[in-house]
């Protein structure tokens, strides 16, 4: 008698406490009735872009482009949102639902701070109040963003469990979930966790793949020959990839964080290292030990930093339908000092991943052949951290 | 049908929480004998998992002790063999799924058979998916205990009337834990789950003192005690054996009395 909602193949479900059940069905009751809503969909569409500046550009690197000798590069530009990623995509659509659901407060995890501040300002928006939980390492690593979440009214506390990453503040955000019900919504920061959130989430971030599209049939008058974006959770490529995945001559490549490779213990790229489990809420692969305790990941980057991967990236995996590639600290560093002199942008780490794979596949496909990359952030938060991987210590 | 029922058929039933390996498995065995020598009436081990989502501090320290001593499954496994030579009482497993999907669920919930593990409670388990381990569960005789929290509501005749063994009530709102306070109106739940099953019923999560379980165990079949058992072990390491076992004797005169 599975309830069989929430799957994608055999990934996904609802792996949670008793004591969260409800909560999850009120909200995937809510949901189910507000994203048919013309009113909610007309106040979202609008928040999108009023507020946080959508559509955003499609822009063709022409000096990559050229530089490269191969592929047409365009960049998804969702590092000019506001508060710079893809993040407040999927936030404002949560804040709005949890208002509309009565909600009053939002907690959410986060890892590189980005889903962290873009929830402390949907929440100082709409005049709720915010708790996000921040792995301590991680509130070291990105201070900046600390401090930007504060000044929005939000509190951060510090995970200290586990290896004060992403994954325990995740664990935390559960743990505070269950304790306080009522008047809180868990707004999770990626396509995972339990059912109906890898839906939700992806259905709020799915208008960077609308966008793309439109866009680049516009451009071109065609659809591009592929679309790549960087992988943790795996929230801005399934957004980059959902309006795509129906069109099979589009590749759709998704960017692990391999750390300093997958052939060490310091990665996280899931799918070349992960197995089967069961985690956070959901069915999919996940990094871990042959006794299924999950495995401390690295990454430079904080927000691919996680062990596992969303239920459909896991589906979509199996099925073939979209390809993942781990790309190492070093290699995104370089894509990231690239793109910053190539044609001045400064991606965030995370999104460096993804640059760094398309300089690669660019040649490979050679002329005549279309990439989109999807910018998922902006990288002035990672300017210290590359500073100090080269050796040299500034202050922020 | 496992021997569960067994624990709540002399009177309420004391069931202590242990997690297996901390601080070591040695201490682990001494605290079991030591629990059950006081009256303990089943015993519930924690297999621990690296990431505990459903546990308050106290028992994540646990798991992180017990996983930096090097325990693992088959370890617990072995444990389990030698001690059941002269534990009797119904003992179950309370881990989380991954542990038991990643060693391959057929081949744990058979191990447990083999070694005689009557239970298994798993806290990010709900009734939706069940089915993961459930078909193992009713091949190799195990019982797959199931929770019902101060949310359930509508659930509870639906998780009541498919439970085993006996149902765990979760008393209060949050992660496990010591509470000063337990503010749930737990016999109104006790009495709508008695509308659907017959299955004996304890109440875990806070439950620290004598006087609390003097009070669960009236509303109940038992009571469940995890935190305060866990603080002694890390409080006392490998002398921990005799303080839990005079914690489990002072927690245990209070319900005998409650069932007279």
């Amino acid at each position: 008698m599975t309830n069989k909602a929430g799957r994608f193949g055999i990934h996904g479900g609802q792996y949670i406490p008793e004591t969260l059940m409800n909560a999850v069905n009120e909200l995937e009751r809510a949901y189910n009735f507000y994203k048919n809503d013309e009113e909610f969909n007309r106040e979202l569409e609008s928040l999108f872009n009023e507020y946080a500046g959508r559509p955003s550009r499609l822009y063709y690197a022409g000096r990559m482009t050229e530089d490269l000798g191969g592929a047409k590069i365009y960049l998804k530009r969702e590092d000019l949102n506001h508060t710079g990623a893809h993040k407040i995509n999927n936030v404002l659509g949560q804040a709005l639902l949890a208002k509309k659901m009565g909600k009053t407060r939002l907690i959410a995890e986060t890892g590189a701070g980005q889903h962290g501040v873009a929830t402390a300002t949907a929440a100082a928006l709409m005049g709720m109040s915010c708790v996000v939980f921040m792995g301590e390492e991680d509130t070291i690593r990105q201070a900046l963003n600390v401090y930007r979440m504060r000044l929005l009214g939000a509190e951060v506390i510090p995970v200290k469990t586990g290896t004060g990453t992403l994954k325990d503040a995740v664990s935390e955000a559960f743990r505070e979930w269950t304790s306080r019900i009522d008047d809180t919504h868990y707004c999770l920061g990626s396509v995972m966790g339990p059912h109906p959130f890898p839906t939700i989430v992806r259905d709020f971030q799915a208008v960077i793949s609308r966008e793309i599209k439109s866009q680049i049939l516009e451009r071109e008058g065609r659809l591009p020959d592929a679309v790549i974006a960087c992988v943790g959770g795996g929230s801005n490529a399934i957004g980059s990839f959902w309006h795509f995945i129906n069109d099979k001559d589009v590749r759709l490549i998704g960017c692990e964080a391999a750390g300093r490779g997958i052939d060490t213990f310091e990665t996280a790229a899931t799918i070349s290292t992960g197995r089967l489990g069961i985690f956070h809420g959901m069915k999919s692969y996940f990094c871990q030990d042959e006794f299924g305790q999950i495995a401390p990941v690295y990454s430079i980057s904080a927000g691919l930093d996680y062990p596992g991967i969303g239920p459909e990236h896991a589906y979509l995996h199996d099925t073939k339908r979209a390809e993942y590639v781990p790309v190492t600290d070093e290699e995104a560093v370089l894509a990231f000092e690239y793109l910053a002199k190539t044609e001045g942008i400064i991606p965030a780490i995370e999104s460096a991943h993804a640059v760094s794979h398309a300089m690669k596949l660019a040649k490979e496909l050679g002329r005549g052949k279309i990439i989109v990359i999807t910018i998922s952030g902006r990288g002035d938060k990672d300017c210290a951290a590359i500073a100090r991987y080269r050796g040299e210590n500034i202050n922020e | 049908m496992s021997k569960i029922h067994e624990a709540f058929e002399h009177g309420k039933a004391f069931i202590a929480f242990i997690t297996c390996g901390d601080p070591d498995l040695e201490t682990t065995k001494r605290v079991i004998r030591s629990a059950v020598d006081n009256g303990a009436d089943l015993i519930e081990l924690g297999i621990p998992f690296s990431d505990p989502t459903a546990e308050g501090v106290v028992i994540q320290s646990a798991n992180y002790r017990a996983l930096s001593g090097g325990v693992t499954t088959d370890k617990i496994f072995d444990m389990v063999r030698e001690i059941r030579s002269d534990v009797k009482i119904p003992l179950v497993f309370m881990t989380y799924a991954n542990v038991i999907f990643s060693y391959g669920t057929e081949k744990f919930i058979q191990t447990c058979q083999e070694i005689n593990i009557d239970g298994l409670i798993v806290p990010d388990l709900p009734f939706e998916e069940k089915e993961e381990f459930m078909p193992a569960c009713k091949k190799f005789g195990v019982d797959l205990i199931s929770m019902i929290a101060p949310t359930s509501d509508e659930r509870i005749a639906m998780i009541a009337r498919e439970a085993e063994g006996f149902i765990y009530v979760v008393s209060s709102l949050g992660v496990t834990g010591t509470r000063e306070n337990i503010t749930t109106n737990l016999e109104e739940i006790v009495k709508s789950i008695r509308k659907s099953s017959n299955i004996p019923c304890a109440i875990g999560f806070g439950i620290s003192t004598p006087e609390q379980a003097a009070k669960m165990s009236k509303i109940s079949d038992g009571v469940i005690v995890g935190s305060a058992i866990v603080k002694l072990i890390a409080k006392f390491g490998v002398n921990s054996p005799e303080y839990v076992g005079q914690f489990v004797h002072e927690m245990k005169q209070p319900i005998c009395s409650s069932k007279c």
